[in-house]
Formats: structure tokens, sequence, C-alpha cells
């Protein structure tokens, strides 16, 4: 492929377009890049730095006094299993869903179907989520109702308010997350490479093993870690279902608007500033994961 | 992507290939003739089909305990009741601020998604054609508005948005680029996936090598190659701002979630209702889009 | 894809032409109403005199065509048919409602964030704690009935605020799932009340909350200035399982899921018969005999209002005697209503169903919520667990 680049230079004219070629590119770069500093830039930095101000705008490091109290440590916990969980979860039952869908026609309705749902499904969220798992698998939901009634009244209490019952909530809308940014990856997955396989007297595991799985490893991982970065700072569903708070999502809603607890507003910016930290560790660890799958690829 | 590489003779070839490609050929042919049958990578029919089944059944169990709800009259038995509530004239005053939501939010999809796919889009085939080192730098961009909090965000965007409010009014569609930027990690992820396994740089060159410019280039080769890519991208980001809540509560603008949520204080079994419709009419909108793109031929990969 | 670019350029530059229309505005009157003034003029009204009477109000509220509200459920003491009302009898100024679900704190950030923007809230209707953190957000203002409200519930000095309604803390359960009913307190740990028992929220967070805690204090024999008893109920009732964590919304009510909520009387009425269809037709709403435990919530304009004469005139609206009996026939027991009982312009009707107000009940003084807030912010998180 680098042998057609270096042919460029023999016998082949290249017209010349607008202006000199190495610095036209720049401006095509401008108009994303003001955008993102307007409207991601700006917002992000002043809500990570309203961690370092008092109410009153005085520079202090009073606010991340936060995390020594046992409750928010023990969200932090909470937030970063749950969204652990349900990203591995997610990712492997997307992955898996993803796969059935090569088996179907590419352009055909199911497959259109099953990339409409998901897209629906995947940002189907808040209290009209809390509210379906509610009517399935609350107290007096579809599911207790059948199973109270096999075994008796009150012999289950439904685990859905707790953050551990949170994972079939949160992964209603992480798989179809998943099935949808994963499966271009999959179809990328091309045909003459299985042949290959096929002709070197591979089986179906060897393919799996030394050609499917490195190569769709860095796209995993990428949508594993959007999984887990929307299941972090998800919160609209999760108020509805745990009016006691337990991640910490929650926590940075009840400081910045608190109408009983007042004058802790500027702790939102501290721990906000404590989930981009994991965030960042995590794309690290990304990082360098992609680093070494990289080996399979051309770049 | 080398594995072809091997050095046997044609006689080789054909001792071989008929008796291992038996266990690695799969029972079935789902393409028009013509196309190759995948080797490896795909499952078996009936695997496909139970995988899809179970799945198709766990995501409709919500749907239906909450399609059960809007049937059941209070106090017990099941009733139409409900449904009757929506065209009943003496309470539609209650519904205005919901359809002024929709109204809003379809806009909304559509200038979000012109956002997206005017300026993500070809940035992201530009930094791939031209400076693949900042590929690292757009992702991580593209990654941090799911990183921070989305209320948080919302604080952090008010003194952009009063600007933008002096310049460009305080309606609705306005919020356009607050919900852009939050769809920024979703919409990536496909178009990035697609990229990587479209070959860019060569197809530029070959491009190139024929005598096209770059925008018969961006036009006609690699955009199509990115359609699967845009098309997913194009679909998430709707999705995005049909599910968007935060951001508009927190700037004071009605969107569909914000009437949905009014309308919940009023009447839960409408609100109900009201959910599940607009999960249906989103599922029928993406099916017409998706179908629509995918009637162009295929380019053959 | 061109057809799709094409559609959507279509689609953006319909959707400019049509809001471009739709931008509200304050403009200055003129002329065919007593007294005209301009928008400054009118950020600073102090009462309808200024602008020459409820007539020259109206006429100016008219002209603004706009009011923004905010965190007015419908379903909260009658806001819904408070709302319609006002739209009804004023066809030319539309209602914004905005963010039913906020909190106090929601609406004063609402008014810092969206200050000078066509969207920003108008009225508030504040809980005393935000209120007196906020006062400068709030302009001066007296309606027609000032004096109608007796000195200590509105802004004597400064006419910044005005109580407008208080309900009781009450319990609502549903009369079919407890044919028994609840006489007491003690009476929700009983097993009977396994995963039934829920409140509006964490009372580190919300009003309302912290009103269930102080009254579940009251009535275990606390005091308003220690809540810890009330504390000590909540967790008795965690242990015997009887505590439900989830948010109970009218839905949950009406489903099932939540058979017994500790809320404002305003609201399990609200959420019971009195909501006909959409309501639980078996709910009832039980005041716990002993000291009463309400907090008035507080009416009060923004000094930046995008829409002040609409601001105002809504002040007025509320305060007359068709709308406080609005609030009544909630259950909500509004500011005006010992007035009203003397002068009879009260609904006697109403008064009979809902039942009179409680003549004692307490509420949590800025002292005494500052107590209750903070011995929450030490215990109620271990407490519930």
């Amino acid at each position: 492929m680098t042998a057609l680049a270096q042919n460029r230079g023999v016998g082949v004219q290249t017209p010349r377009r607008r202006g000199a070629r190495p610095s036209a590119g720049w401006i095509g770069l401008v108009p994303f890049t003001v955008y993102a500093l307007l409207f991601l830039g700006v917002p992000a930095v002043l809500a990570i730095a309203s961690g370092f101000f008092t109410e009153n705008g005085a520079v202090t490091l009073a606010n991340f006094s936060t995390f020594a109290d046992p409750t928010t440590q023990k969200d932090i916990v909470g937030s970063i299993g749950l969204s652990a969980v349900t990203a591995v979860g997610g990712a492997i039952a997307g992955a898996v869903i993803c796969y059935a869908l090569l088996a179907v026609k590419p352009d055909g309705w199911l497959r259109t179907t099953v990339d409409a749902g998901s897209s629906v499904l995947a940002q189907f969220g808040g209290v009209m989520l809390a509210f379906a798992f509610i009517a399935t698998m609350g107290n007096t939901g579809l599911l207790y109702a059948i199973l109270n009634g096999i075994f008796g009244a009150g012999a289950f209490s439904s685990p859905l308010y707790t953050v551990p019952g949170l994972v079939p909530v949160y992964l209603f809308f992480q798989i179809p997350l998943m099935v949808l940014t994963f499966m271009p990856a999959m179809e990328a997955l091309k045909p003459a490479w299985g042949e290959a396989v096929a002709t070197l007297g591979g089986t179906r595991w060897t393919y799996w093993r030394r050609v499917g799985i490195p190569v769709l490893a860095p796209a995993f991982f990428g949508c594993a870690i959007l999984l887990f970065a929307n299941s972090f700072s998800s919160f609209a569903t999760a108020a509805a279902l745990l009016s006691q708070g337990g991640l910490i999502a929650l926590d940075i809603k009840r400081a910045s608007t608190s109408e009983t607890v007042l004058g802790h507003a500027n702790e939102a910016g501290s721990l906000a500033l404590a989930m981009v930290v994991v965030m960042i560790v995590l794309m690290s660890v990304y990082g360098v994961l992609q680093r070494r799958a990289a080996r399979w690829g051309d770049r | 992507m080398t594995a072809t590489e091997q050095s046997t003779t044609p006689a080789q070839d054909r001792a071989l290939t008929p008796i291992q490609a038996a266990p690695a050929a799969e029972p079935f042919a789902p393409g028009r003739a013509g196309r190759a049958p995948r080797f490896g990578a795909a499952p078996s029919r009936p695997t496909a089909a139970v995988i899809l089944v179970i799945a198709g059944i766990l995501f409709l169990l919500p749907m239906v305990a909450s399609a059960i709800f809007t049937f059941q009259a209070n106090g017990g038995g099941y009733t139409v009741g409900h449904y009757l509530d929506l065209v009943n004239p003496d309470l539609e005053y209650n519904y205005d601020v919901l359809f002024q939501g929709i109204q809003n939010s379809l806009i909304l999809c559509v200038l979000t998604a012109v956002i997206i796919l005017a300026l993500m889009v070809p940035t992201m085939v530009l930094i791939e054609m031209r400076y693949p080192k900042l590929r690292r730098i757009m992702e991580f961009v593209c990654l941090v508005p799911v990183t921070i909090p989305t209320i948080v965000l919302a604080v952090g965007l008010v003194p952009t948005y009063s600007v933008v409010a002096q310049l460009l009014g305080s309606d609705a569609w306005t919020l356009a680029f607050a919900i852009g930027v939050i769809a920024l990690p979703y919409a990536y992820r496909p178009v990035a996936v697609n990229i990587a396994g479209v070959d860019v740089r060569t197809l530029t060159e070959a491009g190139r090598s024929l005598g096209a410019g770059y925008v018969t280039i961006m036009w006609r080769i690699i955009l199509p190659n990115l359609r699967r890519g845009i098309i997913a991208a194009a679909f998430i980001t709707i999705t995005v701002v049909l599910g968007e809540y935060t951001i508009a509560t927190f700037l004071g603008r009605t969107t569909f979630q914000t009437g949905l949520v009014q309308v919940q204080h009023g009447d839960p079994y409408v609100a109900v209702i009201f959910s599940l419709l607009a999960l249906l009419f989103g599922f029928v909108i993406l099916l017409i889009i998706g179908r629509f793109g995918a009637i162009r031929p295929r380019t053959k990969d | 894809m061109k057809k799709r670019f094409l559609a959507a350029v279509a689609v953006t530059a319909t959707a400019v032409v049509a809001l471009a229309g739709c931008a509200s505005g304050t403009q200055a009157g003129s002329g065919g109403s007593v007294k005209t003034l301009t928008h400054a003029q009118a950020l600073t009204a102090k009462s309808a005199d200024d602008f020459g009477g409820m007539a020259g109000l109206e006429a100016a509220a008219k002209k603004e065509g706009h009011l923004n509200v905010i965190t007015l459920p419908p379903s909260w003491a009658n806001y819904g048919k408070i709302i319609a009302g006002f739209e009804k009898k004023y066809p030319e100024i539309k209602i914004n409602s905005e963010n039913p679900d906020g909190s106090s704190a929601d609406e004063v950030a609402a008014a810092k964030s969206q200050k000078g923007q066509s969207t920003a809230p108008d009225v508030f209707d504040l809980g005393t704690a935000v209120m007196n953190q906020n006062l400068d957000l709030l302009a001066p203002y007296q309606v027609q009935n000032w004096s109608k409200v007796q000195d200590d519930w509105k802004d004597s000095t400064d006419s910044k605020w005005i109580y407008d309604y208080t309900g009781l803390m009450s319990i609502g359960y549903d009369t079919k799932k407890f044919p028994k009913g609840i006489k007491k307190l003690d009476d929700l740990l009983d097993p009977q009340f396994k995963n039934a028992v829920a409140i509006k929220g964490d009372p580190t967070q919300a009003n309302e909350a912290l009103s269930a805690v102080t009254m579940a204090a009251l009535q275990s024999g606390g005091k308003v200035d220690d809540i810890q008893p009330g504390i000590d109920f909540f967790q008795k009732l965690k242990q015997a399982g009887n505590y439900l964590g989830t948010l109970p919304t009218q839905a949950t009510v009406a489903q099932g899921e939540t058979p017994v909520v500790i809320q404002w009387s305003f609201n399990n009425v609200g959420w019971g018969p009195a909501a006909g269809s959409a309501g639980n037709p078996n709910w009832k709403t039980v005041v716990l005999p002993g000291t009463g435990f309400g907090s008035y919530y507080n009416q009060a304009i923004n000094v930046d209002a995008p829409n002040p004469a609409a601001a105002r005139l809504w002040e007025e609206y509320l305060y007359s005697p068709e709308v406080q009996n609005l609030y009544l026939a909630a259950g909500a027991y509004p500011a005006m209503l010992p007035a009203m009982k003397k002068d009879g312009t009260v609904d006697k009707a109403v008064l009979q169903k809902v039942g009179d107000a409680p003549s004692d009940f307490v509420q949590l003084d800025a002292d005494n919520a500052a107590k209750a807030s903070a011995l929450l912010t030490a215990k109620w998180a271990a407490a519930i667990g």
C-alpha cells in the first residue's frame, strides 16, 4: 500500500489545487475546533474549575473534603462498580448480538429493524425507563407478581431500588448502544480473511482466535469504554429509582441543587473532577491496549 | 490482513481446499447469488435466530409491562379510557406543552444531525487523510462530553449560552449546539470504526492519481464508503436529541422530554402512553431512514 | 444522501422562519391604557397603582403576552387548574411552565443562569431556606390584598415575599391494600407494610423529604430543634424491611408500587380520587393526630423578570379569593384563609370537605432548619444504609 504512495512522483501528474497543499489542510480543522472550544472546552473547564472555588469566588481546596466522607467514598465505589459491570456485560452481550446479526442480510428488513430498535432504545432513559422497569421488576411488577403468586406474597423483594438492582436497567440502554457502535467493526471483517483461514486449514475457532478477536479488540475496547463513560455519568434513570442516592452522579445533583443542605454547590465541581480523573485513567489504559492491538492493523 | 501469503502449488491447493473447507463452510447463504459466503465469521442461522429471539423477548418485556399499565383502570380491571383521554378536548391544554416539545425536538434532531455530519465527519476524514497523529486527540475530544456529567456541563454552558442568547435568541433550536456536543461521543465511535475499516489513504491516493479533486474524492469515494458509519452516527444523534433532558431543563427550553415530564405530573397514564408512542414513532422514522439508506447499491469491499 | 441533505436544509429553513415569529419580547405600552410604563419602570413597579390600577396592569401584561413560571407541577396544590384559569381569564398571555420537577434551588439556578434571556422565570414559589439565601433576586411588590395576610406571613419590611400556601405532612395510603388504615406512626412498622413506605426523595436534597423526617420526629417525641427521633424511626422502618428507597410519583401510586407515601397533604389529595381517571381511587390521606407539621412556601417576583407586568398580574391573580379557594380545594391552606373565613369569601363547601386548617402547627424556622440539615447530613445516610 505504501508502494502506491511512493509511486506518486513517478510520471504521474498531480494537478495543483487551491494553493499550497500542506497549509490548506489546517483550515479544514478550524470549524470543528472552534465549535469544540466554545461548546465543550469552555464549559468543561468552567465546570471542573468550580471545584476550586468557594461560593463567593475565593480559591480553596475545601471542596475536596467531600472525598473524606464515607458516603462519598461508598458512592464512588458504587458508581465505578456499576459502570464496570454494565460496560463489560453490555459489551459482551452487544457483541454477541452483533455476531448474530452477521448471519442476517445487511440490507434486509431484519437488520434495519434491529438498527432502528437499537437506536431508539440506546437513548431511552430517565423516568420513563425507570417506570417501565418498575412495572416489570418492581415489587408489584409483572415478574414479581408472578413469582409472589407462586411462592406466596412477600416471598421476594425486588432488588430494583439498590445500586446492584440498576444493572438490568442500565443494560437496557447499554446493550443497544453497543450494538449500534460495534456493528460497523463487525462488518469490517472481510470475508477474504475467513476464506484465507479456511484455505490454510483453520477451523472457526482458529479464525476467531487468530484473526477475528485481535482485529476486533481495539473497537471492542473502545466501545466498552464508551459504555463505561455512558453509565458513569448517567443520572436521570438512577434519580428516578434511587431516591436516597448511592452514585456519584446523584451526589453531584444533590450538592448543586439541594433545597435543604445549602452552601455545598461547588462540591459538585470537585466530584466532577474526580469523575474526569477516573475517565482519564481509563482512557490511558485503553490507549495502551490499543497500541498493543494495533500490531494487527497497518497503523 | 496478511494471512493470505503462503506458497502452495496449485495442486496442493486443490487437494487441501475440498477437505479442509468442509468443516469451515457454514450451511447458509444469506446473500444474493454471486456473494461469497463468509467463512468463519458469521454464525449459523439457527444460532443467530436463537440469540436474536432471546434478545428480542428480553427487550420487549419492559415495553409490554408499560403497555399493560396503560390499559389498567385505576381500581382494577382494564380499560381503553386512557387512550381516549388523549383525544379528549377538555384535556387538550395539558398536552400543549408536549406537542410544543415534540415540535422543538424534531427541529433539534435535524439541526444536531447537520452539525455532527457537517462538522465532525469531515474533520475525522481530514485527520485520517492528512494528520493521522491527531487521531488520538480527536478521540479524546470526542469522548470528553460523556465523561463530564451533563448536569455539570450544563452549569458550564450557562455563560456561553448567555452570549448565544444575545446573538441568536433564546429559542429552542439554539440547543442544537449543546446537544451536538453531547452527541459527539456516541456519533464518533461508529464513524471511527468505519474509517478504520476503510483504507482512506489508499483510496485518496487512487483518486488523486486518477485526477480527481479533493471534493470529488470526498463526495464520490470516501463518503459512500463511510455510509454505514454515517447512518449509524445520524441514528444515534437523533436518539440523543430525543432522549436529552438535563440541558433542556437547565437552560429553560421545552423539548420532548421536558414536555413528557410535565404531562406525567398531570396524568401518569397519558405520559406512559406518550413515551411508548414516542418510541414507536422514533423506531418507524429510523426504519424508514434506514431503508432509504440501504436502497443504494453497496460498493463492494 | 443528497436527498437527505436537501431535506434537512429545507426543514431547517422552515424551522428558522417559523421560530423567528415566536420570539417573545417585552414592549413598552403604547396608548389605550391608563398609564403606560417602559420595561424598566415595570420592573420596579411596587403595586398595581404604579400601573394606574388593575386595568393598567392587565393592559401592560397583555402587551407582554408571555409569562414564565417554574417548578409548578400541575398536580401540586392544584396548579394545573390555577394555570388553566389564568390562561382562560387572560387568553392574550401565554404561560410557559418550565421544569415541573425542579426544587426551589433549581428555580434560583434558572433565574441566575438565564438572567437577561426571555426564558428566565418571572415568578417564584420558593421554600423558605432557599429564599432567605437569595433575597437579592426578589422584587418588592404588594398585591392589592396585601393587608389581608397577617404580618408574620409576609415580608413586612421590604415586601419581597409573601406566604402562599402550606400543607400538613400527611400519610397517603391505598385503602384496598391496607383496609385497617393507619392510626399512628408506629403502625407503619407492622410487617404488612413490607416494602411499602416511601418519602419524596432524600432529606438532604428535598424539602418535602426533610419535612417527612421532621413529622416523624414530632410524632416520636422529638422537637423541631432536634429531629433525631425522626431519623431513628426511619432506621427502624428500614430494618423492618418496610422502607422503600424509591421516588414515589403519581404513576407509581396509580400502579401500586408505592402504596404508602409520606408527603404534603395537598399532594396526597391530588394523587387520589380528586385526580379523576389519572389518580388512584382508593387513595386516602390521613393527617396523624398531634402536633401538625407544615411549611409555608413563598411567592416572589424575579427582580429581572423578562415579563414584569405579567409577573405582577400573576401575583394579583393568585391572591384573589377564587384562586385561594382553588388552593384550598387541593388541600393546601392558603395564606389568605383566616381573612377569607372572616369576610365570608371562603368556599364553605370546600372547607367542609377538606377540613379546617389546624389551629396549631409548627414550621421550621431558619435556625431549626440549619440544625436539621446538619443532623441529616451527618446521620441520614448511615441510618438508611
